[in-house]
């Protein structure tokens, strides 16, 4: 029999030249049986080579096509080449993860539905069949998942809301319209275990009685959309969707459309913006019917909380914060990647142990977590563990997991007024204090920086901030002071 | 325009003719769709290289809106265009991952060796510079996009023979 190789079509694996390796191993040895799969996440090793072998699959990478060509000149290498990383079920990045929700990520060829199959999918759909909508809510509400897009909402509360609401016509909504820098853990997803996400959409129809669902997904993600788009054909020409009527729907690059009212005024074809709540959109939320808006990592997560029990789920996190977080490290790091590991482990676990360091070699000064809305974090408080409430009491949030690293060379201030400047440009228009305090905020910023009144401007600024975050309609106003805020306490001197 | 794809040389016509027949069997594919109005609206992208104005009402009425609804969604979002792009679509990652690594350093770079800044075309209509905010490919910073397809770790250097110039 041939030997399997296995070389990842992610999107980012290719940018790093995954099609030419596969060309490369291809031409080498055409008695190969090739396949391309999702990536495992650990992108400092991508593209990563894997061959299959009785003991499991070996690994080699990074590699190039002109090193691919090489090492498969005479046939697949074994595991005694000394370029070989070992088995890669064995790499310690991979042992010290507990994928839960990523477990077929990078292992199988996405668009396969028996690979899939094969590796546990819709055995979470299966017993959802099984159970009544209230049975499959209390599995979801007792597995302690909170909203893995950021806000950490129970899934389950939310789920329960819908299920009660009166309504002929439900709607299940995924917000895949991941805009956080420093986050691309729902892209992997979509791109590397589309089905997965199709299997979590349809528990969540059937939890809360909704017939019609749709994926909104960043236009930024031409691959996700296009796996997505497939999965989808494929597997409801395999009668895997019951009747449930799915769509995935693109964005066209505004970030506000990540926030969930804002996405809903934009999947009915309008301008992206935010709406006043009450009424959530529970109770009104697509084209005013009720709808359940969960983010693509919280979907995915509904299949293994069904298939293996809500206790299942509960063995792994600390406190409040239960399962597991998809940590994603980004920015100046040695080891950028996905990690999916239990709630609890320190941020300098996960920076030095998991991550490495930087990549320039230089001690890391600040760390931002939670995208572009979340707060710069200084060393001393590496020590944090990583659950939602350690985070918020050291005035940060983990939001969706991304961590974004910045060495000592970082320009502080500079950030401070970038974030203001984002949301300057990202804000919907609907809210005063966000559209003109963003626009003022660049330019007090600007006053101190060039040291116009500095102190004075300071109290501004600092007024200014608070002024947003209490009076903004939406999350990006009401916390894209959060990163200023947390540079004028922390990095006092470069702001 | 998807993201997947610059202008590719194409005019952007006025809805004269062949064009505005096309565009109105566009809408007439979308009318059944809930919500169909991003959705026409890149499809026409997709085959104008942009939205001219002129279609504008064509869409609203084949949609049952006003021009100013249709035109008020094409003005919100970054991704939709009234006037055709370069050849190529240059999307240079803004966001902060990117700055961590190089990114304004890149940037500068960029808008130089083009000699443009964001929103422009270059001077022979070949290329078009667009700033993005995230790429979702943050663990090799800095990244850039063309035709749909990932850089990462994008320097000066790469991005000259990215751009072959």
């Amino acid at each position: 029999m041939s030997t399997r190789v296995f070389v990842p079509a992610d999107s980012t694996a290719r940018s790093l030249g995954a099609d030419a390796v596969a060309e490369a191993v291809a031409a080498a040895d055409p008695a190969i049986d090739l396949r391309r799969t999702g990536s495992r996440g650990l992108y400092w090793l991508e593209p990563l080579v894997e061959i299959e072998t009785a003991a499991g699959r070996l690994g080699f990478g990074p590699l190039d096509a002109e090193r691919a060509s090489r090492l498969f000149a005479a046939g697949a290498p074994a595991a005694d080449h000394p370029d070989c990383l070992g088995l890669v079920e064995e790499l310690p990045a991979l042992q010290v993860q507990q994928r839960l929700t990523m477990a077929r990520v990078g292992l199988i060829e996405p668009l396969s539905l028996k690979q899939f199959e094969d590796h546990g999918g819709f055995e979470g759909l299966r017993r959802a069949r099984a159970l009544t909508p209230a049975e499959i809510v209390a599995e979801v509400t007792n597995s302690g998942l909170r909203g893995r897009g950021g806000a950490a909402f129970p899934t389950g509360v939310k789920w329960r809301t819908v299920l009660d609401a009166e309504g002929a016509q439900k709607y299940v909504v995924c917000n895949a319209d991941e805009g956080d820098s420093g986050t691309f853990a729902d892209r992997m997803i979509m791109e590397s275990d589309p089905y997965l996400l199709i299997e979590g959409m349809c528990i969540a129809a059937l939890a809360v009685g909704a017939s019609r669902g749709y994926i909104y997904c960043r236009a930024e993600y031409p691959q996700a959309i296009a796996n997505l788009s497939e999965a989808i054909r494929l597997v409801e020409a395999a009668g895997h969707l019951d009747g449930f009527r799915l769509e995935v729907r693109e964005g066209a690059g505004a970030y506000i459309c990540g926030e969930e009212t804002s996405l809903l005024e934009s999947l009915e074809g309008k301008r992206g913006m935010v709406r006043y709540r009450p009424p959530l959109p529970a109770i009104a939320g697509l084209f005013g019917k009720p709808t359940v808006m969960n983010n693509v990592i919280s979907l995915a997560t509904a299949p293994i909380i069904l298939a293996r029990g809500a206790e299942h789920h509960r063995r792994f996190g600390v406190g409040r914060s239960l399962g597991t977080l998809t940590v994603q490290l980004s920015g100046n790091v040695r080891r950028g990647g996905l990690f999916e590991v239990p709630f609890g482990m320190t941020l300098r676990q996960v920076l030095e142990g998991l991550g490495g360091g930087t990549a320039s070699g230089r001690p890391i000064k600040a760390v931002q977590a939670g995208g572009p809305l979340g707060a710069y974090i200084p060393p001393k408080h590496f020590d944090t563990p990583l659950d939602y409430e350690s985070f918020q009491a050291i005035g940060a949030m983990i939001g969706h997991g991304g961590l974004v690293v910045f060495d000592n060379k970082a320009d502080l201030g500079a950030l401070a007024r970038y974030a203001l400047e984002f949301c300057a440009e990202e804000s919907c228009g609907k809210c005063t204090p966000c559209r003109i305090g963003a626009v003022r905020g660049v330019e007090v910023v600007d006053r101190i920086r060039n040291g116009e009144q500095a102190a004075e401007n300071r109290i501004l600024l600092k007024d200014l901030c608070h002024t947003m975050i209490d009076g903004s309609l939406c999350g990006l106003g009401g916390m894209a002071p959060l990163p200023v805020l947390s540079v004028m306490e922390h990095f006092a001197e470069e702001l | 325009m998807r993201m997947s794809e610059g202008g590719g040389g194409r005019q952007g016509l006025g809805p004269t003719g062949a064009a505005s027949d096309l565009v109105r069997g566009i809408v007439e594919r979308h009318r059944s769709l809930e919500g169909p109005l991003l959705s026409v609206l890149h499809t026409v992208q997709d085959e104008l290289a942009c939205i001219p104005p002129e279609c504008v009402p064509i869409i609203a009425r084949g949609l049952n809106l006003s021009r100013a609804e249709v035109h008020g969604v094409i003005s919100f979002y970054p991704l939709f265009r009234t006037a055709p792009p370069g050849r190529k679509v240059i999307y240079v990652c803004r966001a902060e991952s990117c700055q961590a690594m190089g990114g304004i350093e890149l940037e500068a770079h960029a808008k130089k060796r083009l000699g443009i800044d964001y929103g422009g075309t270059t001077a022979d209509g070949e290329l078009s510079l667009e700033p993005i905010y995230c790429l979702g490919n943050c663990a090799c910073s800095p990244s850039v996009m063309v035709d749909g397809r990932l850089h990462s770790r994008v320097d000066a250097r790469a991005f000259d023979q990215l751009i072959g110039r």
